[in-house]
């Protein structure tokens, strides 16, 4: 640790290797700060608070819903099987509700 | 409880879920929780689904085992809104389910999500009526100039149905992200909790409800901490408590004031100066606050512990147990990739003696309060054949790693447990990886 040819150090630099020592926090919070000497306090609580993207208008909101829908959902097929126009039909000639919502792993 | 060696051994029981490494986001568990009796087992994801397990009858054939647990009934409690004052988007995942006692043959759970409670009822049938006169069996109505007699329709047995459906809904009370709900042991009100305010609410009343806890400052600019969790006392109906991001929990009684903004106790470990760091704020930040099914302690996760408070004593926990505490030393790391930032959930078993919570790499951690004994266990596929003994895991924090330990730098930090839950009354637990439940059951002899 004692580099005498380059002289002794400040009692500052002392402090700090001290402080590595014995409190891995400190050297962690060090290299932080190396990496990111602009760091600012506490806008955590700010950001925190307003969690979540933000869209222009409900149109741009409804517009990204609908992209994500189309990778998501694996295309099916449409059913040839529906009745239409022969007769009025009962509640058991009307082909299920699909869900549009896939359901739960968890569940499988 | 313990075996004869003192030790609990832990075997695996069941994991839900898929397989496969692909995970949609919608699929990631976000919330679970056992009823009071322990016979149900919800759970809540991002997608904003519910889907919960009953466990069944006994074993007849096998009574040394613990009965299973299989899908009861799932159903799709929240979806994405759009907040068109704000401009965001209103997620629909699922923050957290608590159940009502029974009171009648039907179930009742809250479950929300940022902005809205809701109130479901799950209810069965397992009837349905026959024989009607108007109608035929397959709901076609008949020609009235057919029908020559009557009969009374009777009820006959059918496949048992599970149904949920929405009884309340309680909307638009919060500004901010709803991070806790609670019932109240009278059974008729709950809070709800969001970052800077607690509501109360009554279980009929959904137009209306009660601010109890209001932290926000006049000056956004001043704004220093913010509420992290809050929970009912378990018996005293007058008694609630909510923690912060600063590390502190507050105790407040409802018989004082009308708002509680000023708390009956204040529980604060003091911290050593000389230590704080930039990183200290953060990870003294609690994430999750649990009163004792005896009401006398509560349990407190911050990002490294735990710690027990006796709630007679504010000034210093009771108990504290280091969860992992070789991350001290990565916090940097920790920080960049967000990872100081999880919410880690914990929970007590059902005498209060032992305490568990989660950890990375699909590591959680039991912690036996009586016998002082603590054990690191992993929920993986690989260990996943039935009755199954765990075997317990070590983190190598640093020098030599020996044979079967794990070292810091090779832990998974995308595998965390967040979320565990630990049976009312028997030693089974259940612990969510990111999209897949485990179920765990002590080894019965």
């Amino acid at each position: 640790m004692s580099e005498e040819a380059e002289g002794t150090m400040t009692s500052e630099e002392q402090q700090e290797m001290e402080d590595k020592v014995i409190s891995p926090e400190k050297a962690e919070e060090a290299r932080l700060k190396a990496r990111y000497p602009n760091l600012g306090g506490s806008d955590f609580l700010r950001k925190r608070l307003q969690k979540g993207q933000k869209y222009f208008d409900s149109g741009d909101y409804n517009m990204a819903k609908a992209k994500m829908k189309n990778k998501q959902l694996p295309s099916a097929p449409t059913e040839k099987t529906e009745i239409t126009g022969g007769h009025i039909p009962t509640p058991q000639d009307l082909p299920q509700r699909k869900t549009s919502i896939v359901a739960s792993k968890l569940a499988g | 409880m313990a075996g004869p060696g003192g030790d609990m051994q832990w075997c695996f029981s069941q994991v839900k879920g898929a397989i496969d490494d692909d995970v949609a986001e919608a699929d990631i568990i976000s919330t679970v929780e056992f009823n009071h009796t322990g016979e149900l087992l919800a759970t809540g994801d991002k997608g904003g689904r519910v889907v919960i397990f009953q466990q069944e009858i006994e074993n007849k054939n096998h009574p040394q085992f613990r009965s299973e647990y299989n899908v009861y009934s799932t159903f799709q409690s929240h979806e994405p809104e759009f907040d068109y004052l704000k401009s965001l988007e209103i997620e629909e995942k699922i923050n957290k389910i608590r159940w009502l006692p029974q009171k009648n043959a039907a179930q009742f759970l809250l479950s929300t999500n940022d902005k809205t409670i809701k109130l479901w009822k799950i209810s069965e049938r397992d009837k349905r009526p026959e024989g009607y006169n108007l109608k035929e069996e397959d709901g076609r109505y008949k020609d009235p100039n057919t029908i020559t007699s009557l009969r009374v329709p009777v009820l006959i047995p059918m496949d048992l149905m599970v149904e949920a459906s929405p009884r309340r809904v309680f909307a638009n009370a919060h500004t901010y992200h709803i991070n806790s709900i609670s019932v109240n042991s009278d059974n008729e009100t709950y809070l709800s909790a969001d970052d800077l305010r607690i509501n109360l609410w009554h279980l009929e009343i959904t137009d209306r409800s009660f601010n109890i806890v209001d932290i926000k400052p006049a000056n956004m600019e001043e704004l220093t901490e913010v509420i992290t969790a809050a929970e009912f006392h378990p018996h005293q109906c007058n008694t609630f408590v909510y923690s912060s991001s600063k590390g502190t929990i507050r105790l407040c009684d409802m018989r004082v004031s009308a708002l509680c903004d000023k708390h009956s106790k204040l529980f604060e470990e003091p911290e050593d100066p000389s230590n704080r760091s930039f990183f200290s704020e953060i990870i003294s930040s609690i994430s999750d606050v649990k009163f004792s099914h005896n009401g006398r302690y509560m349990m407190t996760r911050d990002y490294l512990s735990m710690k027990i408070w006796d709630l007679n004593m504010e000034n210093r926990p009771v108990e504290t147990y280091q969860v992992h505490e070789y991350l001290r030393s990565k916090l940097c790391s920790l920080y960049e990739n967000d990872c100081i930032f999880d919410k880690f959930e914990c929970c007590w078993n059902g005498n209060d003696s032992v305490v568990m919570t989660g950890s990375y790499n699909n590591f959680f951690r039991i912690f036996d309060r009586g016998h002082r004994r603590d054990v690191t266990l992993e929920a993986s596929r690989e260990n996943s054949k039935p009755m199954q003994v765990l075997k317990p895991r070590k983190v190598c924090a640093g020098g030599k790693r020996k044979k079967d330990e794990i070292s810091v730098d090779s832990l998974d930090f995308n595998k965390k447990i967040l979320h565990t839950a630990w049976h009312p009354q028997d030693n089974i637990i259940t612990v969510a990886t990111t999209n897949n439940l485990y179920i765990f059951q002590d080894k019965v002899n």
